[in-house]
Parts: structure tokens; C-alpha cells; sequence
């Protein structure tokens, strides 16, 4: 069953620096083209340790539906 | 996730500076870290190194999250927008012609070498007994006390917003990873 929640990256304002891709517990986000981070709404969980990583403060936890 | 070698290269970042410290010409090693972003961006089309290899930003993690140095507030929103990013990417740049073109005055003879680190583009740090003069040309030398500042202040930059905002506060603005995310745009579009 898919979680409630899902985390989305304002890719305008992300550095592609890649610290959330170190800390996702399922491998669901990664660097599309060395642009911007890229999460694989399958695979996210929706915990926000990303969006607690991010220095650009540029992920956002959402209710799954909204998405 | 399984961990990779490239993963403990945030020992690099202190050997880098350690030798440096007992001999200025290790500063040239810096030019790894300078070239190898660009050769991923520009050849691969990616930013591997900052993602993977930027023995810096792991540092800065390591610092930050394992040792719990960083008190993890926000980055404030000013340090993330466009604008600064790009200035300071000029600014850095410049600084880096600058330390070219004194290379180059001592190169043709036009000054004489000057044994010393400078902190902030400011505050002279006496690192005289990291060079005897003579070792190797004296132009050589002058890019290892331009390079090694320049490697140092970024460094402390890092450290302290490290320390007042995110761990990896840096990677926001770090002109490298804007210089890299600008080539991959560009390739990829």
C-alpha cells in the first residue's frame, strides 16, 4: 500500500548537490542529468529525511493525493 | 547502502590541508577537485563528483551530522537564490584570475615571490616555513600560496555555515556545483 505522504522537489531552486539521495532509507530519489533531484513516487515512503537534509530546503513533504 | 570507496574520500580533504601545511607544493593536488567536477560535467553530463566524490561536502556531513557540530537551521533563502549563487561564482572566479595573474608577474620576473597564506583575501596566515625557496621555480610556489588560500578560506566558509545553517549549507552556493549544475543544464537541454 502506498503511504500518505510523498516528498517533491521544487527542481527551480534545488543544486543537485545529492545529500538527499544519501540519506532516502528506499533509494528513491536520485540526480536526473546532474540538474536537479528526481523522486520515484513508487518508492517514497514519505519520512521527509530528505526534505530534513536538504540545504536548499527545496523538498516538500505532501499528502500523496495533491501530488 | 552499500558504502564505495569514493565514500571515505572526506579523509582526503584533511590530508589535503595537513600537507599543504608542511609543504605548500601539495596546494597543485587541489587541482583535482578543480578539474575532475568539469571533466563529469562537461564529458559526462552529470554532477558524479559532487554527488559522490567532493571530499569537502562529505567533510562538512561528517562534521555536521555525525559529530553533530551543525545546529541545522535553515539555509536562509538569500544564500539559495540565483543571485547570489551566480555573484559568488564571479567573485570566486575572479579571485582565481587573480591568483593566475600573480603566478604570472612572478613568472616573467615582473615580482618576486611572496611566501605567504592569506585567509578571507585578508588576514595573512605566516606560512613560511611551508616552502624553502629554491626547492622549484618561484612561480610554481606563488600558485601553491594562492591555491592553498583560496582552498582554506572556502573551507572555513563552508565550515561556518555548516555550523550556523545545514551541513551542507556550502553545497548551495559552492561555485564548483553551480559552475557543474550550469554545464549539465546546458548539455541536457
Amino acid at each position: 500500500m502506498a503511504s500518505k505522504n510523498v516528498a517533491s522537489v521544487d527542481k527551480d531552486i534545488c543544486v543537485a548537490c545529492g545529500a538527499c539521495t544519501k540519506v532516502c532509507p528506499r533509494q528513491a530519489i536520485s540526480i536526473k542529468n546532474g540538474c536537479f533531484s528526481f523522486v520515484n513516487a513508487d518508492l517514497c515512503v514519505g519520512c521527509g529525511k530528505c526534505a530534513g537534509t536538504c540545504p536548499a530546503d527545496c523538498i516538500s513533504i505532501t499528502p500523496r493525493i495533491a501530488v | 547502502m552499500k558504502k564505495q570507496w569514493y565514500d571515505y574520500l572526506w579523509i582526503w580533504s584533511i590530508i589535503y590541508f595537513a600537507l599543504g601545511f608542511f609543504n605548500i607544493l601539495f596546494a597543485w593536488l587541489g587541482m583535482i577537485d578543480f578539474f575532475l567536477p568539469l571533466i563529469f560535467a562537461i564529458f559526462g553530463g552529470n554532477k558524479f563528483f559532487c554527488n559522490n566524490m567532493c571530499g569537502r561536502g562529505q567533510l562538512l556531513n561528517k562534521l555536521g551530522t555525525d559529530l553533530k557540530c551543525s545546529s541545522n537551521h535553515k539555509t536562509p533563502k538569500w544564500m539559495v537564490s540565483k543571485w547570489f549563487r551566480y555573484g559568488f561564482l564571479i567573485f570566486f572566479l575572479t579571485m582565481f584570475s587573480n591568483i593566475i595573474y600573480q603566478t604570472y608577474l612572478v613568472f616573467s620576473g615582473a615580482n618576486s615571490l611572496r611566501e605567504v597564506v592569506k585567509l578571507f583575501w585578508t588576514f595573512k596566515v605566516p606560512w613560511g616555513w611551508a616552502y624553502t625557496q629554491g626547492t622549484t621555480l618561484d612561480w610554481i610556489a606563488q600558485f601553491s600560496f594562492g591555491f592553498y588560500s583560496l582552498m582554506l578560506t572556502s573551507t572555513l566558509i563552508g565550515i561556518i555555515v555548516m555550523v550556523l545553517f545545514k551541513p551542507r549549507s556550502w553545497c548551495t552556493f559552492c561555485p564548483m556545483g553551480t559552475m557543474t549544475q550550469g554545464i549539465c543544464k546546458l548539455k541536457n537541454h
